[in-house]
């Protein structure tokens, strides 16, 4: 067991990193569930690219300065979704297509950036994440960040649960559904750019979504996906640091990968909707 | 007066569906409203619960809530929820974005649900149900906003006749109790037997009032030749006569 215990007990990095990916899952997964009850799976993946360039101009303004490049994040993450939000509401064009088309504008706008400054290799620190080097105002802002998260997903859980289902009958009983949209927007960038601090831009959504699908077949209600899908990522966390710890992997692509497995196995084997059920079926009930 | 229209004319990208349309609907009645497809029912309400912003004119409702049954609903039947939950979203009056929903809640949820035939089915998911059973969870929630003017687009079709008679039924309770009720219907008959009231639209209004006199040959046949025309270079609309109408 001392290989499971050791490295944790021994080290104050691993400690940290456990505690950054712990707080990731917490707060992280519940967005990636209704992220992926929405069909918007795809939508974390085109918020971070369009919250890559804000992080780039942060590092540029400030250099490899939490504050800067976190104040950067969000910002244009906010900026793409207030703007996409509103253009799905009120004009012709879908939510899909307008993500679409402004985070390639911003993604666009950061390269543009980036190259006039020209490139430097801690930028590959945004890419790729730190996970292994948080310092105390970083761990600090992913607590900060996964508090503010499950207490924000806790009070709005009927709005945002009724904007899933029937947004048209919320559309009818009260005016929440644009200002819930757009808070869980938030909430979805928040969690973006939490995630890239220790996992960068481009694995911070896999550990969003990952656990998510995977606890689509394990869970039928909201409550037991919620309940899973965390279970998941903080599994796959303490999995991913200790195949890194010990075989000398990146420890972002470790923990992603670790949250893979999980979704590969549960689309094979779990009981609801898997391929298990689909083609290995039980015997049918007489009512 | 539980709705009063004045002048109203709703569209879409400037052609109108619904064409200066004047109504008053009386506190307490149940009427019908008919009219060939394309004839503008769905706008109309549409227009009433505020979707659609009228392109001119004005529309007042008397009731503090109302209930509506889209033709269309937007209801993702594949997300997880309860038919339990799934109704108690009726009870949104009561419990606001964050209230917390209370035994007595509970219980008036069982209660609609028997209202309309589905004793037992709190614990199954939505995604689970039949067509007709879906609807009949969809008026079990209606019952449960408890609202005064309750609006209904084409709620009977597609349904099998005992759900159709059902549903019907709690539709008469509401009469019953005075709700103003108005429902988008293409079954004449059902209409000629059950609603006193009815509302013939072809984009405007053929004739509003008791049933038997609305309902007329003439009238229909008025109807089915006037909805047909919709023109790409159509003129903007002036009506002198109507500008102080409202």
């Amino acid at each position: 067991m001392s290989w499971l215990i050791d490295p944790f007990a021994d080290f104050a990095f691993m400690q940290r990193a456990l505690l950054g990916c712990l707080a990731i899952s917490l707060g992280a997964t519940p967005v990636g569930v209704f992220l992926l009850l929405r069909r918007m799976s795809l939508t974390g993946d085109a918020m971070a690219h369009a919250i890559l360039p804000g992080a780039a101009v942060g590092y540029l303004v400030a250099g490899l300065n939490l504050g800067a490049m976190t104040i950067g994040g969000v910002a244009a993450g906010l900026v793409v979704a207030v703007l996409t939000g509103a253009v799905a509401r009120f004009t012709a064009l879908r939510e899909d297509a307008s993500l679409a088309a402004f985070y390639l504008i911003s993604l666009a706008l950061g390269v543009l950036l980036v190259s006039l400054k020209g490139s430097n290799v801690d930028l590959m620190h945004v890419l790729f994440g730190t996970v292994l080097a948080l310092d105390d105002a970083a761990l600090t802002l992913l607590c900060a960040i996964s508090t503010v998260t499950l207490v924000a997903l806790a009070l709005v859980y009927r709005p945002l649960v009724l904007e899933c289902a029937d947004p048209r009958f919320l559309r009818s009983v009260s005016g929440w559904s644009g200002p819930v949209h757009f808070l869980f927007l938030g909430l979805v960038v928040l969690n973006l750019v939490a995630g890239f601090q220790a996992l960068g831009t481009l694995m911070a959504v896999g550990i969003m979504i990952l656990p998510a699908a995977a606890a689509r077949f394990w869970a039928t209600s909201i409550g037991g996906m919620l309940a899973v899908a965390a279970c998941v990522a903080a599994i796959s966390s303490v999995a991913g640091l200790l195949a890194s710890y010990h075989a000398g992997l990146p420890s972002g692509p470790a923990i992603i990968l670790a949250a893979g497995t999980f979704y590969l196995l549960s689309l094979v084997f779990g009981p609801s909707g898997s391929l298990a059920a689909r083609f290995w079926p039980r015997a049918h009930l007489e009512a | 007066m539980a709705l009063r229209v004045r002048d109203l004319t709703l569209g879409y990208d400037r052609h109108p569906a619904v064409h200066h349309l004047d109504l008053d609907l009386a506190g307490g009645s149940l009427t019908a409203i008919v009219g060939p497809n394309g004839a503008g029912k769905s706008t109309f309400l549409k227009g009433v619960m505020g979707e659609l912003p009228p392109l001119e004119g004005r529309i007042e409702r008397g009731a503090a809530r109302v209930a509506y049954l889209p033709q269309l609903s937007e209801v993702d039947r594949s997300f997880p929820l309860s038919v339990q939950a799934f109704v108690a979203m009726g009870l949104w009056h009561r419990t606001g974005a964050f209230g917390g929903l209370s035994r007595a809640d509970l219980s008036r949820v069982g209660e609609a649900l028997a209202a309309v035939g589905l004793t037992g089915f709190e614990r199954r998911p939505i995604s689970a149900l039949s067509g007709g059973q879906v609807q009949r969870v969809m008026f079990a929630r209606l019952l449960l906003q408890d609202a005064g003017l309750i609006l209904l687009d084409e709620p009977f079709t597609a349904l099998d006749a005992k759900t159709a008679a059902d549903l019907l039924a709690v539709v008469q309770r509401w009469h019953g109790e005075g709700r103003t009720v108005l429902a988008v219907l293409h079954d004449i008959e059902a209409v000629r037997r059950h609603f006193p009231q009815t509302l013939l639209l072809a984009r405007e209004k053929v004739a509003h009032g008791p049933t038997d006199t609305v309902l007329t040959a003439e009238n229909l046949f008025r109807a089915r030749q006037m909805s047909e025309a919709f023109d790409d270079d159509a003129n903007v609309c002036v009506r002198p006569d109507r500008q102080g109408a409202a």
